[in-house]
């Protein structure tokens, strides 16, 4: 048969069809569409010429199970009412498509053709009665497609023709297209200017003057001459938008801040946010801690694990292209963090990823339209995430979601990676790398298409209707994992000098910044790989397509290379050398398309300027509440246990492979019923070792609407306190800060309290410097991401700005010498003594106490460093002593909150005496409960070791406040000695799971 | 002959447990060797120099069109007569999770009336519709000749697979139930069979079946991972036990896990030869 064949596959009908069924549910809990059955079936279009023989082997020995499935290549009589088909659109990757390929290759013994390929789609088949046209778009474009990516088609059972079926639809990319370069008119500001919108470069208007006169200087044009250039190409401004975005050079960080604490106070002028608050702390640290291996310049930060392994850590955030196509952003964004510790030093092992979700409520009724309705854009992140990570083959044993509808506007999506590298390779530090003259530029892994073409600029503004959708990708781990898996050999056979990622930006990055080492290179674009023909030389040069690294290879070593490339199945090419000409020189078939000095983009732009007004939360009227006490906590506590930013997330920890490796000591979820958040994670990433490293991360956001500074500094107090609970080191805690904020330049229109948000951001970092030097945090690595805004669709066509709460994600790191010395956060047996560590304050103001009642509040919780620290040393002495039985931070929702899971742990009962509570002017119970003041912790001991804990503090705040009980019942007596709270710990349990009961 | 036994660990390709099932091996007291699927296609690596074949978890090639089918068709093509020859010498076989799917595919397990090249049997899709990570306990057949499992009753191991529903026509399932080629059941807290329950059964298994073996004991596949329980750190009950322990003046890191015990007693089986 010619191509194109269509086969059809599904499961023989007996078997149940859980993916249909999934749909089926979710149908009808999202939209109240009720169906009988849905089945799945998959569709392969494969569209390369094959004999009839050759077809019927491939489908009998690949694409069908004989034992569970059935197919055809004509459709598959399937009753149903109403049929759905969903494919890709044309350029869109087919992770799927690519390996069907591969296999039909090897079995058959052919080779695909520029113009073969399959393209996988599915169709599915509902049977219900009652449905309309509008119910079965609605499950096709809000629950199974998404437009950016796919395209549907809907049959009724009438319409429907055995015979054609879905049709057939190759969703091929044809681009019609000579490549060309274009040289672009600078004859005045306002000309670049207009070039700059019409071509979605985004260049700040400040930096027109500085890019022209670069252009215009007579040495430069003399120079240009030379290579056959006078005006700059497409391609040269392109890499000038590229490196200037805020999103690769961080403008907003290294800007000047006029900042004002209140309206009354002097103006302080801030020079650089990101030196004064993070590198020169940081640097200073260094100097002191002889753990920290190398900071602040490479793909992410590295510490000592031992004597012969360091540990890398960075942090990103994938907001944009999540917040567009929740599962495609997601899934990059994670493969694409974890090729920042394989590019960092001469190149890491993966071992350990982690997440952080911020979005709307996941029913959320509003007027607001957001592109994804927030439940849907969670339950495609959390796919994202975990095919990206599962399929990476490296643990994500930590993640945090939350709930707010200031994030409707562009969500969050927070990704992190952590790896492992030999303290040596082949004898030479492994945290060093550079680049020589004369060494080769190879770019490794998967080819350059369309895909992610201003993905950087685009999510350096803010969302609007208008912003290019071709930025969306689908990230690819299989491809990604045989490329790591490669690599890595060859940094064992001393191969690679030096080695990055092409993340944001693409080579224009990835080469550019490596050839400032070398001080310069030469690259012939015609040689990099495509994914199809017809892309102009600027956007083989920018493109952010995935799973791809640019590696330095000595000529000599290049035969070695390129066969254990051949073995893993791994694409290299050689594009170009660097050089020490000065220049970054770009050809396309021996023509330069570009010639620009290498150090251009380090110099002469100007900074960013920011006016940072703050207003006190005073002098915004906030106000403590007046509410009375209340008199029914048996109701009030489980109300809070079952509040969405509280209550159970089970079924996304139990989706994420947490034990690949083999390394994981404390898990995300434990307990006597393996089913309570644990404090951190912690892993033994070298497997002949018993030494472990500790991972904790917190999110506080809710306290910004009070003050950035102390939702800041209880955010890293938290993050801390979470190592600390699990046994981590207190002298080699590492932080990774990752910022995401709303636009905080001021618009008088658009923008009106763009001056506040950056006080926020002037506060926050303030706060950052504050804790991190009072903890002796180095930061390890960091991000920011500085848009997080958009504009939502009202009731009346109207739209709305809706802007994301000032948010700080703080992830840290420690190690711990011997695992075995781990405590959870469980109370492991009945008589054990209850004690809470640390003082509780009045500072309800941002709880989740206010927040249940829709308060905020005034009396934010703050972190007093110098007495918290000798608290922490203490409790860390005590562990290490093992004479500990649980260990849990006193987090959101306070010690009643924090009691419930203690007890739920251990599923053991708890009596206490609020009275007992070291406390600080606080007469109230409902204080005491649900106070979120920092710095404080629930233990558990054996009776056994009641001197000896107490010993350890001795002129601290600690406090025995009960015992844990056989009885299975959290008993808690009031400050007036009367009975507050009596539950049993299977009622608590219940609210606790309740909200997202149903969900696996 | 010399007392070393040597295992070929499967990498590659997206496999992804190669590291710990390595590791695990070491342990047992064997030496194991990473060998890419393709040095062995290339001939570079003759798998007849190994006493023990481990197929390993992962997502080979991104499991895109059946777990573990790309795998078993890449190795059928170019490895087919090695591989049946290095099960008719006596050696042993492992497939765990991905590795199990890649056996069933391969034909390699049940290996019913001596064919090995036979897809009977099919690990399919979780009946909870999601990939799930969770520990189970898994109750050993006593009857079963599989030499893995050996001198075990019950088994605490990690699951973790989209994939892992065991599925066989009733035909197929009598023969391989009647022949005890069934090793591992997912059972309760209890160690008596899970009968079907979530999340005992984690994926909805015909009969709880979580592990065969062939006809001759020697080729076992598993979902559960035994390496990931290759310190008694790796239990999720590990910081209880320790502290419950500690009260009776015991001590619990000194015990071989349940992970490491199938790993051994691979190891021992063939020195025993």
């Amino acid at each position: 048969m010619s191509k194109p064949n269509r086969l059809e596959v599904t499961l023989k009908s007996g078997l149940f069809d859980a993916e249909g069924d999934g749909v089926r549910k979710k149908a009808g809990k999202y939209f109240g569409i009720d169906t009988d059955s849905i089945r799945s079936i998959n569709v392969l279009t494969i569209d390369v010429d094959l004999t009839d023989e050759q077809l019927i082997k491939i489908q009998t020995d690949i694409f069908t199970n004989p034992v569970t499935q059935v197919s055809s290549y004509t459709p598959l009589d399937i009753d149903f009412d109403w049929c759905i088909w969903v494919g890709f659109r044309p350029g869109v990757r087919d992770n799927a498509g690519s390996t069907a390929v591969e296999a039909i290759e090897d079995m058959l013994s052919v080779k695909f053709g520029e113009n073969d390929a399959v393209y996988t789609s599915k169709r599915y088949c509902i049977k219900g009665s009652g449905m309309t046209a509008e119910d079965v778009d609605k499950i096709a474009g809000e629950l199974l497609a998404n437009d950016i990516i796919q395209q549907w088609k809907i049959f009724s059972n009438k319409e429907w023709s055995a015979k054609t079926g879905v049709g057939i639809i190759i969703p091929k990319v044809m681009l019609d297209h000579v490549p060309a370069v274009t040289t672009i008119s600078i004859d005045s500001d306002a000309t670049l200017a207009k070039i700059s919108d019409e071509r979605n470069l985004a260049l700040n208007p400040n930096d027109i003057p500085t890019i022209r006169s670069y252009f215009l200087n007579e040495d430069v044009l003399a120079d240009r001459k030379k290579v056959g250039l006078s005006e700059p190409t497409d391609l040269e401004l392109e890499y000038i938008s590229q490196g200037r975005s805020d999103h690769c050079n961080h403008n907003t960080f290294q800007g000047l801040f006029r900042y004002k604490g209140s309206a009354e106070s002097d103006e302080e002028i801030i020079d650089n946010i990101f030196r004064i608050c993070i590198k020169e702390p940081t640097l200073e640290l260094k100097k002191k801690k002889d753990w920290v291996v190398s900071v602040l310049w490479d793909n992410a930060g590295v510490g000592k694990f031992d004597e012969n392994h360091y540990y890398v850590i960075t942090g990103e955030t994938h907001n944009s292209p999540s917040n567009m196509e929740a599962y495609g952003g997601a899934i990059t964004g994670i493969v694409g963090v974890y090729r920042d510790p394989l590019g960092t030093g001469l190149g890491s092992k993966l071992v350990m990823g982690s997440y952080g979700f911020c979005v709307g409520h996941r029913d959320y009724q509003g007027d607001l339209s957001p592109r994804l309705h927030p439940r849907r854009l969670l339950d495609g992140v959390i796919e994202g995430v975990r095919d990206g990570g599962n399929k990476s083959g490296i643990p994500t044993p930590f993640g945090q979601v939350l709930y707010h509808d200031g994030y409707m506007g562009k969500c969050l999506v927070f990704v992190t990676a952590l790896g492992i590298m030999p303290a040596r390779v082949c004898g030479a530090p492994a945290e060093l790398k550079t680049t020589s003259p004369g060494e080769l530029i190879i770019m490794c892994g998967g080819r350059v298409g369309k895909d992610g073409i201003h993905g950087v600029t685009a999510s350096s503004e803010v969302f609007s209707e208008n912003t290019p959708a071709g930025h969306v990708q689908i990230g690819d781990p299989y491809t990604q994992k045989k490329m790591h898996d490669f690599l890595l050999e060859a940094r064992d056979e001393c191969l690679i000098p030096f080695i990055t990622d092409n993340g944001g930006g693409g080579l224009s990055s990835s080469v550019g910044e490596s050839a400032r080492f070398s001080n310069g290179c030469e690259v012939d674009l015609d040689k990099v790989p495509l994914k199809y023909e017809g892309l102009d030389q600027w956007e083989i040069w920018i493109s952010e397509s995935q799973e791809r690294m640019t590696v330095a290879v000595r000529p000599e070593d290049l035969d070695r290379f390129m066969s254990l490339s051949k073995k893993h199945a791994v694409e290299s090419t050689v594009i170009g050398k660097y050089t020490d000409s000065g220049k970054l020189h770009i050809k396309y078939n021996g023509k330069t398309c570009a010639y620009i000095d290498i150090d251009l983009l380090e110099s002469g732009f100007p900074q960013w300027e920011f006016d940072a007004v703050w207003k006190t939360p005073e002098e915004r009227g906030l106000l403590e509440p007046v509410i009375k006490s209340p008199s029914d906590f048996n109701a009030l506590l489980p109300d809070m246990l079952s509040r969405p930013n509280i209550c159970s997330k089970e079924w996304i920890s139990r989706q994420y492979d947490h034990e690949v490796q083999g390394t994981s000591v404390i898990k995300p979820l434990v307990g006597v019923d393996r089913d309570v958040n644990s404090d951190a994670s912690v892993i033994r990433p070298v497997l002949e070792s018993n030494r472990g490293l500790a991972f904790s991360q917190s999110l506080l956001p809710a306290y910004s609407i009070i003050d950035a500074y102390h939702m800041t500094s209880c955010t890293i107090d938290e993050a801390v306190r979470r190592l600390i609970a699990v046994g981590a080191d207190v002298d080699q805690i590492g932080g990774v800060d990752n910022f995401c904020w709303p636009n905080i330049q001021y618009d008088p229109l658009n923008n009106p309290d763009g001056k506040f948000k950056a006080a926020q951001l002037v506060r926050s970092c303030k706060a950052l410097k504050d804790v991190c030097e009072a903890y002796e945090i180095p930061l390890l690595s960091g991000k920011d991401s500085m848009y997080v805004d958009g504009h939502l669709a009202g009731r009346y066509g109207e739209t709305h700005k809706v802007s994301a709460p000032e948010t700080i994600q703080f992830s840290a790191s420690s190690v711990i010498s011997d695992v075995a010395m781990c405590v959870t956060m469980d109370s492991k047996v009945p008589g054990d003594l209850v004690y809470v560590v640390g003082i509780t304050r009045d500072e309800l103001g941002g709880s989740e106490y206010y927040e249940h009642f829709g308060y905020t509040g005034l009396n934010i919780p703050q972190v007093q460093t110098e007495s918290f620290s000798a608290l922490y040393r203490s409790l860390s002495g005590a562990i290490e002593k093992e004479i500990v039985a649980s260990v849990h931070g006193v987090y959101r929702g306070g010690l009643g909150v924090h009691l419930s899971m203690v007890a739920m742990g251990g599923g053991l009962g708890m009596a206490v005496d609020l009275s007992k509570v070291p406390a600080e002017a606080v007469t109230r119970n409902d204080t005491i409960l649900f106070s979120e003041s920092a710095g404080r912790f629930i233990v558990t001991i054996a009776p056994g070791h009641k001197d000896g804990f107490e010993a350890k503090f001795k002129g601290l705040p600690c406090a025995c406040i009960g015992k844990v009980t056989e009885n299975r019942k959290l008993n808690i007596m009031g400050i007036d000695k009367k009975t507050l709270v009596d539950l049993t710990v299977g009622q608590l349990k219940d609210a606790w799971k309740k909200p997202h009961g149903g969900l696996i | 002959m010399s007392n070393e036994v040597k295992v070929l660990v499967l990498a590659g390709y997206g496999l992804n447990c190669d590291n710990e099932t390595a590791h695990a091996f070491s342990l047992a007291g064997a030496v194991p060797e990473k060998i890419h699927i393709n040095a062995l296609i290339d001939g570079s690596v003759d798998p007849s120099d190994f006493q023990i074949m481990a197929f390993g978890g992962g997502f080979s090639w991104g499991d895109d069109h059946g777990a573990g089918v790309v795998q078993a068709v890449r190795m059928k093509t170019n490895l087919g007569d090695k591989l049946l020859k290095f099960i008719d010498t006596g050696s042993l076989v492992i497939g765990i999770c991905n590795g199990f799917q890649t056996l069933v595919n391969l034909g390699l397990l049940p290996g019913l009336d001596n064919d090995y090249q036979k897809r009977s049997v099919a690990l399919t899709f979780n009946d909870c519709g999601n990939f799930r990570d969770d520990w189970v306990k898994l109750s050993v057949n006593s009857s079963s000749s599989c030499v893995f499992t050996n001198g075990i009753d019950t088994l605490d191991l990690p699951v973790r697979h989209g994939e892992g529903k065991f599925y066989a026509d009733d035909t197929v399932l009598d023969r391989i139930e009647k022949d005890n080629q069934v090793v591992l059941r997912y059972a309760d807290k209890n160690g008596m069979p899970a009968n079907g329950r979530f999340p005992d059964n984690p994926n909805g298994s015909v009969n709880d079946i979580a592990g065969i073996c062939d006809p001759t004991g020697r080729v076992f596949g598993l979902m559960p991972h035994p390496e990931a329980f290759n310190h008694w750190t790796n239990h999720p009950d590990w910081t209880r036990q320790k502290e419950i322990s500690r009260r009776k003046g015991e001590s619990v890191s000194g015990k071989q896990t349940d992970g490491n015990k199938i790993f051994t007693n691979a190891v021992n089986f063939v020195r025993a030869q």
